[in-house]
C-alpha cells in the first residue's frame, strides 16, 4: 500500500536525520578540539594548569575532570541512602498504599523542579547554613555543589530503583513468606538480592545525570579553575567551567574547552552505557 | 479456643469465610476436616475459591491487607490464627503453581532457604543431612548431587518443583499445601510428581489444588468440590467420583463446566 510506503519512508527519514545529526555533533566536537590535543597531546588531560594570559597561554582538563568526578562521586555517596530507603518505601514497604502514591508523587515533583531554582535555593538557603556551621566562608565549594548534585539526583535514582525493586516477582517474596519469613527478612533476602545488579544500575545512571549537571553547579562550586584543594573548598567542573568560561572564548582557549565538552561527553555516554547494560541484563 | 486435639484430622476448618473487599465473599462458610496422612484434593472451577482456602491454611491469604477473615481453622486443635505465622508456617508449608526456587541461591541454598531467611544457624553437618534427606525425599538426590553448589534456576520445570517441594519439606512440616503443582510442567515432569506425592503422604498431610479431575482422581484420598466460594461436597474421592450427591458436582465432573 502506498500509504504504509510514504510512512515507512518518513519513519526512515526522520531516525536518520537523528543520527546524522548525532555524528555531526561528535563529529563539530572532535573537529574542534583537535587543536588543543594537536597542541598539547596527552598532555592535555592530564594537566591541571589553566591559564589564560596572552603569551603564556596553557590549557589543562585535569583540575575540572577532577571536579567532575569528586562532586560527582560524593554527590552519589549522599544520594544512595536517602535514594535507597526511599525506593524500599514506595516499591515494597507501603507499596500500593495512599502514603508510597503520594510520596512517589513527590519525588516526580522534586524531578521537575529546574537545575536553575535547585542553584538559586542552593545559593540563598543552603550556602548561609553551611556558612553558619563555620566549615566554610563563603559557602561556595566542592561541598555545597555536591549537596545540591545530590538533592538533584536522588528523585530520579528512587523512581529508577522503585521500579527495579517493584519488579521482583511476588511469586519468589510469597515463597519465602511461606517459609516463615518476616517482612524484614523478606526484603533482606529475598528482594534486596533479587533487585540488586538493577538498584546499582540505577545509582550508576544518577551518576550520569550528576556528571553533565551544569547550572546549580556553576552557581555554588565556586569557579576556581584549579585543583580541588579540599571539601569546602572552590574548584570547577568540566560542565561549569565551559558554561562560564565559552562567552569570552576563542582560538586556542575555545578549543580547549570544546575538548573538555568531548570528553565530558565520552565520560557520561561511558557511565550510561554501563548502567543501560546492567539494567539490561537485569530485566 | 482449643478442642481436644483430634487424632485422625491434623486440619479443621470451621464456618470458614474470606472476602478480598468487603461483602464479596471468595470462600463462603466452608466447614471440613483433613485427615492425617492422606491426600486432600480439591476441585472446582476457576475463581471458586480453592487457592484463597488453601492459601488461608497457612494465613497466607493475609498478605493481603484488606482481606477479612471469619470463622477458624485449627491444626491438631489449636487455632491457627492464635499462633505465630512463623510458626504456623513452619508446620505447614506450601508448594506454589509456578516453581519458584530463589534466583540468587544455589540448589543446596535453595533446600535450606527456610533456616536461612529466619537466621537459624546450624553446623554445616546438620545442614548438609537437611539438604541430603529433602532432596532424597523428593527424588531428586541422584539427579543434582554433583551440581548443588549451581544455581536452582538451571534445573528443567519438573526438577525445579522437586526442589521446591525439598525446600518447603526441609523443615519437616505436618502439612504440605499445593496449588495446582503441577499445572505448568509437561506430562513426564507432573507424573513424577504425582509419584513424589504418593510417596510424600507417609510422611506429611497432603491438601492439593488441582483443576485436573483426573489427577484428582488419580492420587487423592479425599476430595472437597468447590462452586463460587462454597463447599459444595466433600468426602472420599472414590464416593464423590463415583457417586456425587450434588448436582453441581456431577455437572462438573462430567464437564459440564470448568
Ligand atoms: N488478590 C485478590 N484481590 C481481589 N480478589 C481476589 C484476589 N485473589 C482472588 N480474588 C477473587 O477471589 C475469588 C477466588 O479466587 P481464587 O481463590 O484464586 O480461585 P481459584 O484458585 O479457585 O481459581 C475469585 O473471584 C477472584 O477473582
Ligand atoms: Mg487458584
Amino acid at each position: 500500500m502506498a500509504g504504509d510506503r510514504i510512512t515507512k519512508a518518513l519513519l526512515f527519514i526522520s531516525s536518520l536525520t537523528i543520527l546524522l545529526l548525532s555524528a555531526g555533533i561528535i563529529l563539530s566536537l572532535a573537529g574542534g578540539a583537535v587543536p588543543a590535543f594537536k597542541e598539547y597531546g596527552i598532555g592535555f588531560i592530564t594537566s591541571t594548569k589553566w591559564n589564560p594570559t596572552a603569551g603564556s597561554e596553557e590549557y589543562g582538563a585535569m583540575s575540572f575532570i577532577a571536579g567532575t568526578v569528586i562532586t560527582s562521586i560524593l554527590a552519589l555517596i549522599i544520594c544512595i541512602p536517602m535514594a535507597f530507603s526511599t525506593s524500599l518505601f514506595i516499591a515494597e514497604y507501603y507499596r500500593g498504599t495512599r502514603t508510597a502514591g503520594i510520596l512517589r508523587s513527590l519525588v516526580d515533583l522534586l524531578a521537575g523542579i529546574p537545575s536553575i531554582v535547585y542553584g538559586f535555593w542552593g545559593f540563598y538557603a543552603l550556602r548561609p547554613l553551611l556558612v553558619s556551621t563555620g566549615l566554610t566562608d563563603q559557602g561556595f565549594g566542592i561541598f555545597t555543589a555536591s549537596l545540591v548534585l545530590a538533592i538533584m539526583i536522588v528523585p530520579y535514582a528512587t523512581s529508577l530503583s522503585a521500579e527495579i525493586i517493584s519488579m521482583v516477582p511476588s511469586e519468589l517474596k510469597e515463597a519465602a513468606y511461606s517459609l516463615g519469613a518476616t517482612r524484614r527478612e523478606v526484603i533482606f533476602h529475598v528482594v534486596i538480592p533479587s533487585a540488586r545488579s538493577g538498584i546499582i544500575a540505577s545509582f550508576i545512571l544518577a551518576l550520569g545525570r550528576a556528571l553533565g549537571e551544569t547550572m546549580a553547579v556553576t552557581m555554588l562550586i565556586g569557579n576556581a579553575n584549579i585543583m580541588p584543594r579540599g571539601l569546602f573548598a572552590p574548584g570547577n567542573t568540566m560542565a561549569s567551567v565551559i558554561a562560564n568560561q565559552f562567552g569570552e572564548a576563542d582560538g586556542l582557549k575555545m578549543s580547549a574547552l570544546i575538548a573538555i565538552g568531548l570528553l565530558l561527553f565520552l565520560i557520561t555516554a561511558l557511565v550510561n552505557a554501563l548502567g543501560k547494560m546492567i539494567i539490561k541484563r537485569f530485566a | 479456643m482449643n478442642d481436644t486435639p483430634d487424632s485422625e484430622h491434623v486440619l479443621t476448618i470451621k464456618e470458614l469465610s474470606i472476602a478480598y473487599e468487603p461483602g464479596r465473599y471468595a470462600v463462603n462458610d466452608v466447614s471440613a476436616a483433613i485427615r492425617r496422612n492422606s491426600i486432600t484434593a480439591i476441585m472446582g472451577p476457576s475463581g471458586c475459591g480453592k487457592s484463597t482456602l488453601l492459601r488461608a491454611m497457612n494465613r497466607m491469604h493475609e498478605l493481603y491487607p484488606n482481606i477479612e477473615t471469619k470463622g477458624d481453622i485449627l491444626l491438631d486443635g489449636q487455632s491457627i490464627f492464635s499462633m505465630s505465622v512463623i510458626e504456623l508456617r513452619r508446620k505447614v508449608g506450601m508448594v506454589f503453581q509456578r516453581p519458584n526456587p530463589f534466583p540468587n541461591m544455589t540448589i543446596y541454598e535453595n533446600v535450606v532457604a527456610g533456616f536461612s531467611l529466619n537466621d537459624i544457624r546450624m553446623k554445616k553437618s546438620q545442614r548438609d543431612d537437611i539438604v541430603e534427606e529433602a532432596l532424597r525425599n523428593v527424588a531428586l538426590w541422584d539427579e543434582v548431587k554433583e551440581s548443588l553448589y549451581r544455581k536452582g534456576t538451571f534445573l528443567s520445570g519438573g526438577q525445579q518443583q522437586r526442589l521446591c517441594v525439598a525446600r518447603a519439606i526441609a523443615f519437616n512440616p505436618e502439612v504440605l499445601l499445593l496449588d495446582e503443582p503441577t499445572s505448568a510442567l509437561d506430562p513426564v515432569a507432573t507424573s513424577k510428581i504425582e509419584d513424589l506425592l504418593g510417596e510424600l503422604k507417609k510422611k506429611y498431610t497432603l491438601v492439593l489444588v488441582t483443576h485436573n479431575m483426573s489427577q484428582a482422581a488419580r492420587i487423592s484420598d479425599d476430595s472437597m468440590f468447590m462452586y463460587l466460594g462454597e463447599l459444595v461436597e466433600s468426602g472420599r474421592t472414590e464416593i464423590l467420583f463415583t457417586n456425587p450427591k450434588d448436582s453441581r458436582t456431577e455437572a462438573y465432573l462430567t464437564g459440564k463446566f470448568g
